[in-house]
């Protein structure tokens, strides 16, 4: 009698739990759209670049045009990357550390290159730096053109790339507040130990996230750079520009071999952090416990 | 060191946080800034500390104007309601920090420094946590290790802002008697912030009363007891 009392015919949930068909259905749809979203697209962009044997793809990728482009592509994440770096860290830095008017108005704009399409920036660039501008006029004069040379293209890039290391930073340093800064202070630390002793080291994963994303971006961005480019080939071409020239080409081959390069090195950057989080584990650990 | 805070003001846009205040800090003196939230008692403490500036008035520390001097310069040890440690250093770290932190001429040795935060440790009776990190430390431990690192550059000055605020009853004896103990030890000027009357009663030998950016009362606590000179402060107090 006992036992029928206390148990019940239906067994008892925690109030977050969920029954188990719902738990497999929701794993089947999360499964089902992480393989046709991503895990498909690679595997047929793989599959189409060695569609001609890996000899036919490793030669695509040593013709003079896609060596120029790929180089061209680390290039230009070399430059722009460490460049939005620091810019993203003063940025979050002002916002954060200082109290003043405008300060929602400076947010928006920080996030103004995510709601402007990339290639009404790019339009922007080509209308200010052109050759037909004051600016870009005299620039070109004096040998140094920015429309349609790697200036322009990098000055895109940054433009693209512009919020995400600001962005990432931004709500880690709310969240952490002043006192560590101003504990630094009153200790005798300057302003620039400060910085790189409580701050850099309070913010390092939040910046290499922002990095990484930023990364991508500067080496994936399309529209901007198609806009200022002008497209010359083994020239202005990034990778992801000479892809859709070699696509549009019917050179299936050698565009998906450039398209999976691209991926790979993406990866590459995943990977790397994947690397950081392991070797710094126990570190990590400690920050969660407080 | 003695303190002189001769009219300080300090307000924040249209908000007055401080009224003009003046108040004499004697050598030595364990002094408490008693009031409600909102009081201006550690937008006081902040100015002392050079974390704030005031919008008029002086501050002088052994008869010497002090008011412009930078925070780094007025060598005020500092603890912080929240106690604000270096999270990703360790205990030995934080305590070290400020010692690291002197220019190459002045600073100690690294044998001597290690020295040092031993002492101190052993000053706040946790002579083995050198290794662990804030975050693998109890409320009360915490507070003890900021106070090490406060003591750490010498001070001319102990600055504590709510140093009880985060702590259960039982910690908080225990610790108001530590801070007693190492405020007899170092013999140094001590100004703590709260808004606990009974902590400020027990442990202060000068009470400060404040209420919306005014010194409504200062004076010993059985003196405040028996002779509350305003309603505020007979309200306050019992």
């Amino acid at each position: 009698m006992s036992d029928a009392a206390t148990t019940p015919a239906i067994p008892l949930r925690a109030a977050t739990d969920e029954s188990p068909l719902v738990r497999r259905i929701l794993i089947a749809i999360a499964v089902s759209g992480l393989g046709i979203l991503v895990a498909a697209p690679l595997i047929v962009v793989l599959a189409e670049a060695l569609a001609g044997g890996w000899a036919a793809a490793v030669a695509s990728l040593s013709h003079h045009d896609a060596w120029s482009a790929i180089r061209l592509t680390l290039l230009i994440a070399i430059i722009a990357v460490p460049l939005n770096a620091a810019f993203g860290i003063s940025a979050a830095w002002f916002i954060t550390k200082f109290d003043f008017r405008g300060k929602a108005f400076l947010i928006t704009l920080i996030d103004l290159p995510f709601s402007v399409s990339p290639v009404v920036a790019g339009l922007c660039i080509v209308l200010m730096f052109g050759a037909n501008s004051l600016a870009g006029g005299w620039l070109a004069a004096h040998g140094l053109p920015i429309v349609f040379a790697v200036p322009g293209i990098v000055l895109a890039t940054l433009f693209v790339t512009f919020p995400f290391v600001a962005r990432e930073l931004i709500p880690v340093m709310i969240e952490q507040g002043r006192a560590e800064e101003e504990a630094a202070l009153t200790l005798g630390a300057s302003g620039w130990r400060t910085f790189r002793t409580v701050t850099l080291p309070n913010i390092r994963w939040a910046l290499l996230y922002g990095v990484l994303l930023s990364n991508a971006r500067a080496m994936g961005e399309f529209g901007a750079v198609a806009v200022v480019s002008g497209k010359i080939r083994g020239q202005t071409a990034t990778m992801p520009i000479t892809i859709e020239m070699l696509y549009n080409e019917y050179l299936s081959v050698a565009a998906f071999s450039m398209a999976a390069l691209l991926t790979l090195l993406a990866l590459v950057t995943l990977l790397l952090k994947g690397a950081l989080e392991l070797r710094h584990a126990g570190q990590l650990a400690a920050h969660r416990v407080q | 060191m003695h303190i002189e805070i001769d009219e300080i003001a300090k307000t924040f846009g249209a908000t007055t946080a401080l009224q003009p205040v003046s108040l004499r800090i004697p050598s030595g003196a364990l002094v408490a800034l008693l009031g409600p939230s909102g009081s201006g008692k550690t937008t006081l403490l902040r100015i002392l500390g050079g974390l704030e500036f005031p919008t008029s008035g002086r501050v002088l520390f052994d008869g010497q104007d002090a008011t412009g001097l930078t925070v780094q310069d007025r060598r005020a040890g500092f603890v912080f309601q929240s106690y604000a440690l270096f999270r990703h250093m360790t205990v030995f770290d934080n305590v070290a920090y400020g010692l690291n932190a002197r220019p190459r001429a002045s600073r100690p040795l690294k044998a001597e420094i290690a020295r040092r935060v031993a002492k101190l440790l052993d000053l706040i009776q946790l002579p083995d946590i050198g290794r662990r990190y804030p975050g693998q430390l109890s409320g009360g431990q915490r507070q003890r290790v900021a106070l090490a690192r406060a003591l750490a550059i010498e001070p001319r000055m102990l600055l504590l802002d709510e140093p009880f605020g985060a702590l259960d009853a039982k910690v908080r004896k225990e610790l108001r008697q530590g801070l007693r103990h190492i405020h007899d030890e170092t013999g140094l000027t001590t100004v703590f912030v709260t808004h606990d009357q009974e902590e400020a009663m027990e442990l202060a030998d000068l009470v400060v009363v404040m209420s919306m950016g005014r010194i409504e009362q200062i004076g010993k606590p059985q003196d405040i007891r028996a002779r509350p000179t305003t309603a505020f402060v007979r309200e306050f107090i019992t």
